[in-house]
């Protein structure tokens, strides 16, 4: 935006690193695990690794930043091997999800922290330090709160000198777990935006974890999604929400309902009528029919492919979510336009309309 | 009335016996503790400032009262810098018998002091297994200052130990996280990020083992020699007092050794205020 | 870039981690830790037990077959009977009071309460000599009345109560503030009366802490020395408890009989810490943490 940004002369001073994580393992006693994870992260990218709680993906992030180590595998940082490289010469900036600020120390020692503790050859002067700490604070709209102390700040503030502490050092890259974690509803959706402006001024390669789809999906520029210390996919937020790769993509990022289907001579078959779902070439047997809400329209009683009971009716934003249950007692969820003329308890047939087809097995 | 006035100075509550429990709890306190102590304080008061004056600065008391203080002193502190280390030790590290340790630091606060004093006097005495080991290095330390140094340190340990403990086990590991991925050494994050947040713990801890330390009498009296002038303590001199019928000697130097230990606790509650206020915690 | 290829070339233990010191500081801070323990600590719990048997079983019984050492250990029994026992009324009382009760001046009762701690245990001693003894305030009373304080049984009792005054309330304070009120709350609401509410819901969750203070309480009672050396007047067979009559025999040179009658005391104390420790192992929740003062 602003092209004299200080913060964006420092990121192009030092060189756009990428990272690469290479087969990584890490077994664990009891906490989230990673099996033979490989994944690129390019520079200047805002990166998200989305997945539920002990997916490993707090676990990745930290093996980047060297806080942990692999079991097996390999950390580079543009090109060069870091694997065994300490976590104080890797130069991550890393934001903490309780920000573990100081709380000895005032907002301006906690961010002129990472200059002070350098040896003295590379520390710059107190002036210097001075200057960057009111440039960084200035960055994160917190000028004037030098003084203060954490105790002394909101959630959202802390989170701000959090961020500035780690910019200080020049970091290759900035790791942020759980970002928003810990502040409540309205806090956050103005510091995504906020963190997407920082993001687009310094340029900084971002690296942030999250358990919230949205969050993910809003914020980043690719989405890594784990699942169980495996990574399902990599991909652009229309990619994964688009050409979810595995089950569990498409039900994670959103609300989908699941039909056995079959795959037999280039046709998906659910209940043994043809869907409008184009089959995978080659492919014949078993297969799971993924539906999103709107990928399903309901029909009379005893038309489409499945029959259901309405069991609740409910308003999303412009449309209506109705709530429909199964024979098996499943249920699942259709959209529909606003004004409907469903009522609860009402018997209907669903029609498909779209979704997405897995192999079983 | 009298269920008015309290009324008036409690927040209501549907729980029962307030009065009862406060009303007893302030009589027992009253007839027990502030009864006695007040009885010093007319004492005290009696005999005036001037003759306090007289008896502070009779030489053998003077002598006793540097004595009491200036040992306790250097005990309360080098207690606290071991403590800081033990709590440390024993909360940070694992190694067997970890859980053992952690127990008997607890000893001299369960121990009666007379048998810490005579075990304490024949483990230093010169025939004894430590000293017969510092003897011939020169170290003389049953019978001299140097005696009432262990002993002060003995009783002052547990203090030091367990103030601090609780500050290291809520030390969050992201802290010091934080500060490395920040690039500061091991040893810079201990001192600049780990040790400032225990320092109002190692101070309570230092003032608590420095207020018993002046008032030991027990696990002191049996090691220190007791020579006049020399290595004899506050406490004795009062008891030498007492057993000349002294009443009013006795009481002034018990005066001047209330005075300053209350003056010590005062301060460390200062301190735990300031630090709350400031920094969100103690 | 540089910095980067050079810090490579460094070695780095793949399993150093951050949060802790390297290996052999971490030795070196253990074993420091450990003499300096041993040397203050175990040490003279060790050299009560061995000094105390330096003659073998009949020389250790020998100092129990003296009708002093009787005499003194009935004397301190009787004396942590009677003012252990008034010790946990209080300390239920107080913290009754305090834990569950909001009201004006409560910190300042808590740190009178506390007071008793940081007055000298021969102050304390003091302090009823200037108030019972003969040329204290209520002495001449006493003395016309025929009622003896100073220098006998009430005296100790006194002073012990003194000492141990704040054990019990001290432990119960936390313990009841950490379980607020809501139990009470819905037992009074339920019907039950006050009385039946402290014995079924109070009680229960408080008896690990009282039954931990209680005993500290008693081992001090039992061994408090500064205090009752001073109000006792040291009537040999009348007047005299265990760590008193402990003094007379070192004094004397009976050295293995004044570790003999000591190991009693230094067993109770072990027990109290055994306990204590059985205590946080099995119901660590149940007891307040941190509140040694």
């Amino acid at each position: 935006m602003e092209p004299i940004s200080p913060v964006a002369r420092i990121a192009e001073q030092g060189q756009a690193v990428d990272i690469r994580v290479a087969d990584v393992t890490k077994v664990f006693a009891g906490s989230a695990a990673l099996h033979d994870v490989n994944l690129t992260v390019r520079p200047g990218e805002l990166l998200a690794l989305l997945g539920p709680s002990g997916s490993g993906k707090t676990t990745l992030l930290r093996v980047i930043a060297g806080l942990a180590q692999a079991d097996r595998g390999q950390v580079f940082f543009g090109g060069s091997d870091a694997t065994r490289l300490p976590v104080q010469k890797r130069q991550v900036g890393f934001v903490f999800q309780h920000y573990a600020l100081f709380k000895h120390m005032s907002v301006a020692d906690n961010v002129a922290y990472g200059l002070k503790v350098r040896e003295r050859a590379n520390r710059p002067s107190k002036s210097e330090i001075q200057r960057r700490v009111s440039e960084l604070l200035d960055l994160v709209q917190l000028s004037g709160f030098d003084n203060r102390f954490p105790a002394q700040l909101s959630g959202g503030q802390r989170q701000r000198v959090a961020l500035a502490r780690a910019l200080a050092v020049e970091p290759r890259v900035l790791l942020l777990d759980e970002p928003f974690g810990a502040l409540d509803a309205k806090v956050r959706k103005d510091l995504r935006a906020w963190l997407r402006d920082i993001h687009e001024r310094t340029g900084k390669t971002t690296v942030f974890v999250t358990h919230d789809q949205d969050e993910a999906l809003e914020l980043a520029d690719r989405v890594a999604v784990l699942n169980q210390g495996r990574l399902e996919q990599v991909g652009s937020p229309d990619d994964v929400q688009d050409h979810p790769a595995t089950p569990f993509v498409m039900t994670f990022l959103g609300q989908a309902a699941r039909f056995n289907a079959e795959i037999r001579d280039g046709r998906v078959l659910v209940n043994g009528k043809p869907a409008p779902v184009a089959a995978p070439k080659s492919t014949i047997g078993q297969a799971s029919l993924y539906c999103r809400p709107w990928h399903l329209k309901p029909v009379p009683a005893g038309h489409g492919y499945h029959q259901g009971i309405v069991s609740g009716i409910r308003r999303l934003g412009s449309m209506r979510r109705i709530e429909v249950s199964q024979a098996d007692g499943k249920k699942l969820e259709v959209e529909v336009a606003l004004v409907t003329n469903l009522s609860v308890g009402e018997e209907i047939g669903l029609d498909i309309l779209d979704g997405v087809i897995f192999r079983d097995g | 009335m009298a269920s008015a006035s309290y009324l008036r100075l409690k927040q209501a509550s549907v729980l029962p016996g307030f009065g009862v429990t406060l009303g007893y709890t302030l009589l027992y306190l009253g007839l027990l503790v502030l009864l006695p102590l007040g009885a010093l304080v007319v004492k005290a008061s009696g005999i005036g400032i001037t003759g306090i004056a007289a008896t502070a600065t009779d030489p053998r008391v003077a002598a006793a009262l540097e004595t009491s203080f200036s040992i306790s002193l250097l005990a309360a502190g080098v207690a606290s810098l071991f403590g800081l280390l033990i709590a440390w030790v024993l909360t940070r590290y694992d190694f067997p018998g970890r859980k053992l340790l952690d127990a008997i630091v607890d000893l001299p606060f369960a121990l009666p002091t007379a048998v810490a004093g005579i075990a304490l006097a024949a483990l230093y005495a010169p025939n004894g297994w430590v000293g017969s080991l510092l003897e011939p290095l020169g170290l003389k330390v049953a019978y001299t200052p140097l005696g009432i140094f262990v002993a002060l340190v003995f009783i002052g340990l547990p203090f030091t130990v367990r103030t601090v403990q609780p500050l290291i086990t809520e030390i969050e590991n992201e802290l010091e996280e934080a500060s490395s991925t920040l690039g500061a050494t091991r040893w810079r994050t201990l001192w600049s990020v780990l040790l400032p947040p225990l320092l109002p713990g190692v101070l309570t801890g230092f003032a608590l083992a420095f207020a018993r330390a002046v008032g030991e009498y027990g696990s002191v009296i049996f090691i220190a020699g007791n020579l006049p002038y020399v290595s004899e303590i506050a406490p004795l001199l009062i008891v030498i007092k007492l057993s000349e019928y002294d009443y009013t000697g006795a009481t002034v130097i018990a005066t001047i050794m209330l005075a300053i230990s209350f003056s010590v606790l005062l301060l460390i509650n200062l301190i735990q205020a300031w630090s709350r206020k400031r920094f969100g915690y103690v | 870039m540089s910095d980067l290829s050079a810090a490579l070339a460094l070695p780095v233990s793949s399993q150093q981690s951050v949060v802790t010191e390297k290996k052999p500081i971490r030795w070196l801070a253990i074993s420091i830790a450990l003499v300096f323990l041993l040397l203050f600590l175990v040490l003279p719990l060790v050299v009560v037990f061995v000094e105390a048997f330096r003659r073998g079983l009949e020389g250790f019984l020998a100092a129990f077959q003296e009708a002093d050492a009787l005499a003194a250990i009935r004397l301190t029994m009787t004396v942590a009977a009677i003012a252990v026992p008034l010790n946990v009324v209080f300390g239920l009382m107080a913290s009754w009071a305090i834990a569950k009760f909001e009201f004006k001046g409560k910190s300042l009762l808590i740190t009178l309460i506390d007071l008793p701690f940081s007055v000298s245990p021969v102050v304390s001693g003091l302090i009823y000599l200037l108030l019972f003894g003969a040329q204290g305030l209520f002495g001449p009373w006493l003395m016309a009345h025929g009622i003896k304080i100073a220098f006998a049984l009430p005296g100790i009792v006194l002073a012990t109560i003194f000492v141990t005054f704040p054990f019990v309330a001290r432990q119960l304070i936390p313990l009841m503030q950490e379980q607020g009120t809501a139990e009470e709350e819905a037992a009074l609401t339920l019907g039950a009366s006050g009385w039946r509410t402290f014995l079924k819901v109070t009680l229960p969750n408080i008896k690990w802490g009282l039954l931990y203070g209680v005993l500290l309480c008693n081992a001090r009672a039992m061994g408090e020395f500064g205090a009752v050396s001073v109000v006792s007047g040291h009537i040999r067979g009348l007047t005299n408890t265990i760590p008193l009559h402990v003094e007379i025999l070192y004094n004397e040179y009976n050295f293995v009989a004044a570790f003999a009658v000591s190991s009693l005391l230094a067993g109770l104390a072990l027990v109290t810490l055994a306990l204590k420790s059985f205590l946080e192992w099995r119901h660590g929740a149940d007891l307040a943490s941190g509140t040694h003062r």
